[in-house]
């Protein structure tokens, strides 16, 4: 190391940093370019709005779209209520102290869970102990589970965001705390709350192990939400896995991909846009 | 006549440390009464404790009594809300809301059950006009408020406490940040509002408190040291310590 | 009074995140103790005999696979991460960096399925060929991992090295230093905690991981001799056998699933706890 003066030793550093760097942002490309290659030339309007076929290996995917949006539904009819509410209970109502330790301890530990586990644990509560099986509701529930602390986390900070001096006006004004809250903390922290959810969409989205113990992998269309239901993530691994129909998985598989990149990006920018126009 | 508003005794504390000793102060209807004193005299606190916003602030102790019309105000029972509406405030840093200029002033009497659209504009007119703001913006009305001046703003704050229809305006240190024109504008217009209002002023600004107070209350590290009207408290002070702060010795 | 009533919902409604936590604990433990206890826990931890259907339910292969592949995966994947985060930190203009940084977080946002799809046609092919065994192994899941958990990583040691006071590094470099001595000498030790617990997290990640494993890690049970062979971790046991098991097997996987809850559970209060200390 003494052989190379520190000029020089920085740029071979560099060089490597910056190639090793590249490497990862290739992966990436690479990752998106194989599964668009293979995979978009199957999206077409026939290969959305058809059920599966044939144990996946024809048709299209409609009864998966349809259950992973009822999923979806679920897990954020229920997570957003438990997660907003406890986000403004812990910033508008407690101050730190015991209580809202307890609490953060809890959203933290809950976060850590791995999906397997919670897996397990909607297996063993909804399918088995409450006796719905395997269903979309099962699944969406426990699905709920592993937003909640995302939910929570980023309505906190958007809470906090709100700056306190409106709550003074707001008081100031003769509103009591529910009201103030509601007509003028949430309406400002409503762009952080928004994306915290949609996030969480593409989290579930890509989620396979929940939803393979709760709901089930069933290719019947579904018509309620006690039945069992697959999944675009679910049918993309069983299509993998089994081998069933190459095309079929790239197509999911681009579908997946799609659908995930269009709601991060558009996360994003619906941040940049609101934090400009509120600062 | 009776004063608009009575404090008696009142002392408060943050943290067992005292901010206001033992006040006892009368304040009547359709006057100025400007607060003045240095920093830390309890200025703030007290217009804090007449419109409750005190309440928001943990481990502060009150003792005393504040009447409104007669009504002690610090009692636990008191409406708050409605004492709010009656005793509006205008703080140092102009705060609108991250609405429209319209919204900013419909806000506070929608939510206490004004919805009639008539009486809502004519609310918006009228304590624009009063603030005098209302040439300069009556064609921007459904603008953002972000987007005025920072004079415009706290003229826009004032006229939020009179959509209210508030019977006692509070201002605490409104001009400080604030360029000339804009302060004369808001003195002329609390000159105007005195007539039907009780105004009560705090200012770190002795020659402002001169030029519009119809009595001058000297706040020193929470203690009053002397109430009266202008002439007496800028020209012939009873007690040292005011002719020193109004001549500058300290302050 | 309507207000101490809107309180009061809250307040349950904010205690229902530990409510739940509390829930899964009692869930998972009470499916899974009976078997632990029966075996009696170092037969269960530490014997590799895995044979449900016998009654033998030794998980140490599994946990051996788990730790294997986990370590394996952070060898790969910290430097790799470092490296980004180092080059995004500090030697990138703030232009590229608002597009990069967000541009490497994507890379988590791709489901587990689709890495360990995209693992078995490029990847295994790739080890059989040039490197022998089946290519389903441990390396394989290593490495898939490595770029699983690299953005985790990356992400929060970039945010550990920005929170280093700007006079540290302005103070070395006064002293003549380069630009690259003042991050190796003074950047990144200051930084360390927050680069430790972001390894923390990725580990976590890492043993948690189970669709991506599964698809590429070959499924033997058996203590792997070789990077070569293919493994079974905890996470691929209780995935396969979940769907066909019954009663002590069953509960078995339950208990596999405790194991595995606990050393999680661990390393991610060991997280928080020096997030917290920084």
């Amino acid at each position: 190391m003494k052989f190379f003066s520190p000029i020089v030793w920085q740029l071979m550093v560099k060089t490597l940093l910056w190639s090793l760097t590249g490497l990862t942002i290739g992966v990436l490309f690479f990752i998106i370019f194989v599964v668009f290659v293979n995979g978009l030339p199957q999206l077409s309007w026939e290969f959305l709005s058809t059920n599966p076929a044939d144990m996946g290996r024809s048709g299209g995917i409609l009864a998966t779209i349809v259950s992973t949006l009822y999923l979806i539904v679920i897990a954020l009819v229920v997570a957003t209520p438990l997660g907003l509410g406890t986000a403004i209970y812990l910033t508008e109502y407690t101050r730190e102290g015991p209580g809202t330790r307890i609490i953060r301890f809890g959203t933290e530990c809950l976060a850590g869970i791995p999906s397997i586990i919670l897996g397990l644990f909607g297996f063993a509560i909804f399918v088995m102990a409450f006796g719905w099986g395997w269903s979309l509701v099962s699944g969406g529930l426990t699905l709920s589970v592993m937003l909640l602390p995302t939910i929570i986390r980023t309505s906190e900070e958007s809470i906090l965001a709100v700056p306190l001096e409106y709550r003074e006006v707001s008081f100031s004004l003769g509103l009591g705390k529910w009201q103030t809250i509601t007509r003028i903390v949430l309406p400002s922290a409503l762009p952080g709350i928004a994306t915290g959810i949609v996030l969480s969409i593409a989290r579930s989205i890509g989620e396979t192990a929940v939803i393979i113990f709760t709901a089930g992998s069933s290719l019947r269309f579904p018509n309620t939400i006690f039945e069992s239901g697959r999944t675009l993530a679910v049918h993309f691994y069983i299509l993998a896995r089994e081998g069933i129909s190459m095309p079929m998985a790239y197509g999911t598989a681009a579908i997946l991909i799609v659908v995930i990149l269009a709601i991060n990006i558009s996360a994003y920018l619906m941040m940049r846009y609101f934090l400009k126009k509120y600062s | 006549m009776a004063p608009k508003i009575e404090i008696k005794h009142l002392s408060v504390a943050y943290d067992q440390v005292p901010s206001l000793r033992g006040i006892n102060l009368s304040i009547f209807d359709k006057e100025i009464i400007g607060i003045m004193g240095p920093s830390n005299s309890g200025k703030s606190t007290l217009l804090r404790v007449m419109n409750r916003l005190i309440d928001l602030t943990a481990r502060v102790t009150i003792e005393g009594q504040v009447l409104l019309d007669g009504e002690n105000i610090l009692d636990p029972h008191y409406d708050v809300n409605r004492l709010r509406t009656r005793v509006g405030i205008v703080f140092a840093k102009p705060i609108p809301l991250p609405r429209s200029i319209y919204e900013n002033l419909t806000f506070g009497p929608r939510m206490h059950g004004v919805r009639d659209r008539r009486t809502l504009d004519e609310r918006v007119e009228s304590s624009l006009k009063a603030a005098i703001l209302w040439g300069e913006i009556k064609d921007r009305l459904h603008e953002s408020a972000l987007n005025l001046s920072g004079g415009q703003q706290q003229r826009l704050c004032i006229a939020r406490t009179l959509a209210m229809q508030s019977e006692v305006i509070m201002l605490d240190e409104p001009t400080s940040g604030l360029d000339p024109i804009s302060t004369a504008k808001i003195e002329e217009a609390l000159r105007i509002l005195k007539k039907d209002h009780t105004v009560v002023i705090v200012s770190n600004n002795t020659k402002q408190i001169a030029r519009i107070s119809d009595q001058v209350a000297f706040l020193l590290l929470g203690d009053l040291i002397e109430y009266g009207p202008p002439d007496q408290i800028f020209t012939m002070a009873k007690d040292k310590r005011t002719e020193d702060y109004v001549s500058g010795r300290f302050g | 009074m309507k207000e101490k009533i809107i309180e009061k919902i809250l307040m349950i409604l904010a205690f229902s995140a530990i409510g739940l936590l509390l829930l899964i604990t009692v869930f998972i433990f009470r499916e899974g103790l009976p078997v632990i206890l029966k075996s009696g826990l170092p037969d269960f931890l530490f014997s590799a005999k895995w044979a449900p259907t016998k009654g033998r339910f030794g998980i140490l292969s599994m946990i051996i696979s788990s730790l294997a592949v986990t370590f394996n995966a952070i060898l790969l994947g910290v430097p790799l991460a470092l490296a980004c985060a180092i080059t995004l930190a500090e030697f990138t203009p703030h232009r590229w960096v608002v597009v990069l940084k967000p541009t490497i977080e994507l890379l988590a946002g791709i489901p587990s399925v689709v890495f360990g799809f995209l693992g078995v046609i490029f990847l295994v092919p790739l080890i059989r060929e040039y490197l022998g065994g089946p290519g389903l192994s441990l390396l394989a899941a290593s490495i898939i991992l490595a770029i699983m958990i690299l953005p985790t990583i990356t992400s929060i040691s970039i945010d550990a090295l920005q929170a280093v006071p700007l006079l540290y590094k302005e103070g070395a470099l006064a002293m003549g230093a380069t630009h690259w001595q003042a991050i190796r000498y003074v950047l990144l030790p200051a930084a360390r905690s927050g680069v430790v617990t972001a390894i923390i997290l990725g580990m976590a990640r890492a043993i948690g991981e189970t669709m991506a494993v599964i698809m590429v890690a070959g499924n033997a049970l058996k203590i792997p001799g070789s990077v070569l062979d293919p493994v079974r971790t905890l996470t691929s046991t209780i995935a396969l056998e979940m769907g066909y098991s019954t009663g002590d097997h069953r509960q078995a996987l339950f208990a596999a699933g405790i194991i595995l809850f606990v050393f999680i559970m661990g390393l991610n209060i060991l997280a928080t706890t020096l997030m917290r200390r920084k």
